[in-house]
């Protein structure tokens, strides 16, 4: 589903963030990718949805070449894609319903859809309280959650999910998890980028270790060992 | 299709009534300049009435022989209109009305009036007083054709030499004036399209984290430009509404204290006579420069 193919990014006036990087994700897979803060993982993810180029190397997007496919191709792979961003990007100006229904508004869904789809993942992830107000409202790990409810609301075969705990309490960690484990099962596949051990060690799937933008590991039950 | 359209329109109401004090700062930019382009419609209008009204206070006069019958004069006055259909204006001054309006020119100078009595007859020439654009080029082309043409034996003489300097002088200003008018519109226009383009680009430049998280999550760019067009329609409709009413309110206070200065001219029917233009300047000024100004600003946020 997702191959990269001797990737490797140098940012301008830097050295190489990813150095070599080659990996595929089959469908249906639950994958982490862990190493720790810097080692590239937000540089993995933002590959992957088009946001950067390669420096060298290839990025392919179920057998398509990310280098070589047109804006509306990216725009396509991007609304199939159910990202969890360690910076949240929400739209400050919209509320936490606004948020939600933006993404399928953005896909064409109609609207006595969304608003059923909108409101049965807030109720899911525990926001429908704050369905009205502003991202600026939230704390921290509730704009975490409305992150989440976005990147579930459009039933995405493929969640690729940056530091999705990383301001969450041990309870909430488990239960996204959990919620991410239970949608694979489902059949979707999931890519988790953390630096979390006990997150990893407990899981017991397929582990990609990052050190300095190197894969030095790729176990199928992989434990958080830097 | 329409589906996006309704939603970039719910998008674009919602982002004007969250962010009032940008939207009203906006409009407010956009009514001031509109304005400044309405006020330049109008003394365009006041400064063509004007060069007019100065072009028509020049003339040539082609004095006719004494004796010539008047029969003969106005035949005259229609082959010159004939021969040269730029002239605007012929008008056939008899013997009487020379002598008439000298009176009246000169009312209460009895030396004068004594003088021309010792005369026992009217000393004026009959005359063709010609009007012409105001080009001396023109003025010139007149004058030989006067002296060239076949009844060029019926004229004493064409005063255009005597009136030469001042008719230049008098073509030179205005038509610098109005190379002057033409210029500085298009300054002042630039500088307000540019002051509007500044603002509404604070404005989207708030959004600028917005776009990338739009395009992020797969927006199209119709789909993200549109609500800012549509927010460029809104503001320009708006400020045109405003515009329109202070303008009317103006011309209307001003329009009867222009007459006193300036008899003749009535701003009120200069409004109401080009009244479609005015609101296709204010309207179209308001709504092209809105949706520029958002499709030039937002582009620059679409390149992830
Ligand atoms: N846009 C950028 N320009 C230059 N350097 C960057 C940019 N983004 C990230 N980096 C650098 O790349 C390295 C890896 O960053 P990142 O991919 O965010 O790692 P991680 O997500 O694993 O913490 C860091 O050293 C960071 O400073
Ligand atoms: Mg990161």
């Amino acid at each position: 589903m997702i191959k990269f193919d001797k990737v490797t990014k140098i940012y301008p006036s830097n050295t190489a963030v990813l150095k070599d990087v080659t990996f595929e994700i089959k469908e249906g897979e639950f994958v982490s990718i862990i190493g720790k803060s810097g080692a590239g993982k937000t540089t993995l993810t933002r590959l992957i949805l088009g946001l950067e180029e390669p420096t060298y190397g290839e990025v392919y997007f179920k057998e398509k070449n990310m280098l070589v496919a047109d804006a509306s191709e990216i725009q396509k792979i991007r609304r199939s894609i159910g990202g969890i961003y360690q910076d949240y990007k929400l739209l400050p100006a919209k509320t936490v319903y606004e948020n939600v229904s933006y993404v399928l508004e953005v896909k064409g869904t109609a609207q006595g859809e969304i608003k059923k789809e909108v409101e049965k993942v807030l109720d899911l992830i525990g926001l429908k309280d704050k369905k009205d107000n502003f991202p600026k409202e939230l704390s921290g790990g509730e704009q975490q959650r409305l992150a989440i409810a976005r990147a579930l609301v459009i039933h995405p075969k493929i969640i690729i999910a940056d530091e999705p705990t990383g301001n969450l309490d041990p309870y909430n960690t488990y239960e996204v998890i959990y919620l991410l484990e239970k949608i694979n099962k489902a059949g979707a596949t999931v890519i988790l980028l953390t630096h979390n051990r006990e997150i990893i060690n407990k899981l017991g799937k397929r582990v990609i270790t990052l050190v300095g933008g190197r894969i030095i590991r790729d176990e199928a039950e992989g434990r958080f060992i830097i | 299709m329409f589906t996006n359209i309704s939603r970039a329109t719910k998008f674009a109401f919602q982002d004007f009534f969250r962010n009032k004090g940008v939207s009203v700062a906006t409009i407010f930019i956009l009514i001031i300049t509109i304005l400044l382009v309405t006020g330049l419609f109008f003394f365009q209008g006041v400064a063509s009435y004007l060069t007019e009204e100065i072009q028509n206070k020049i003339d040539i006069t082609a004095y006719f022989k004494d004796g010539t019958a008047e029969q003969d004069i106005l035949i005259v006055k229609e082959e010159i209109l004939n021969i040269l259909p730029e002239i605007k204006k012929v008008e056939y001054i008899s013997q009487d009305q020379a002598f008439i309006i000298f009176s009246e020119n000169h009312q209460g100078d009895e030396v004068l009036f004594r003088a021309i009595e010792q005369v026992g007859s009217n000393p004026f020439l009959p005359s063709l007083s010609i009007t012409t654009n105001g080009d001396p080029l023109q003025y010139e082309q007149v004058a030989n054709a006067l002296q060239t043409s076949s009844f060029s034996d019926l004229i004493e003489n064409v005063d255009f030499y005597e009136k030469k300097d001042t008719i230049e002088k008098i073509y030179e200003i205005t038509s610098t004036i109005n190379k002057f008018g033409i210029f500085l519109g298009i300054v002042l226009i630039i500088i307000a399209a540019s002051v509007v383009f500044n603002t509404i680009k604070l404005a989207v430049d708030n959004s600028k984290e917005e776009i990338t998280t739009m395009r992020i999550v797969g927006a199209s760019d119709w789909f993200i430009r549109g609500p800012f067009i549509i927010q460029g329609i809104i503001y320009g409709f708006i400020a045109f509404v405003f515009c329109f009413l202070i303008s009317f309110a103006l011309v209307l206070l001003t329009s009867p204290k222009i007459s006193v200065i300036m008899p003749g001219f009535n701003l009120f029917d200069y409004f109401l006579t080009n009244l479609w233009i005015l609101v296709l300047i204010q309207l179209g000024f308001g709504i092209a420069v809105g949706i520029i100004s958002s499709i030039i600003v937002v582009k620059k946020y679409l390149k992830v």
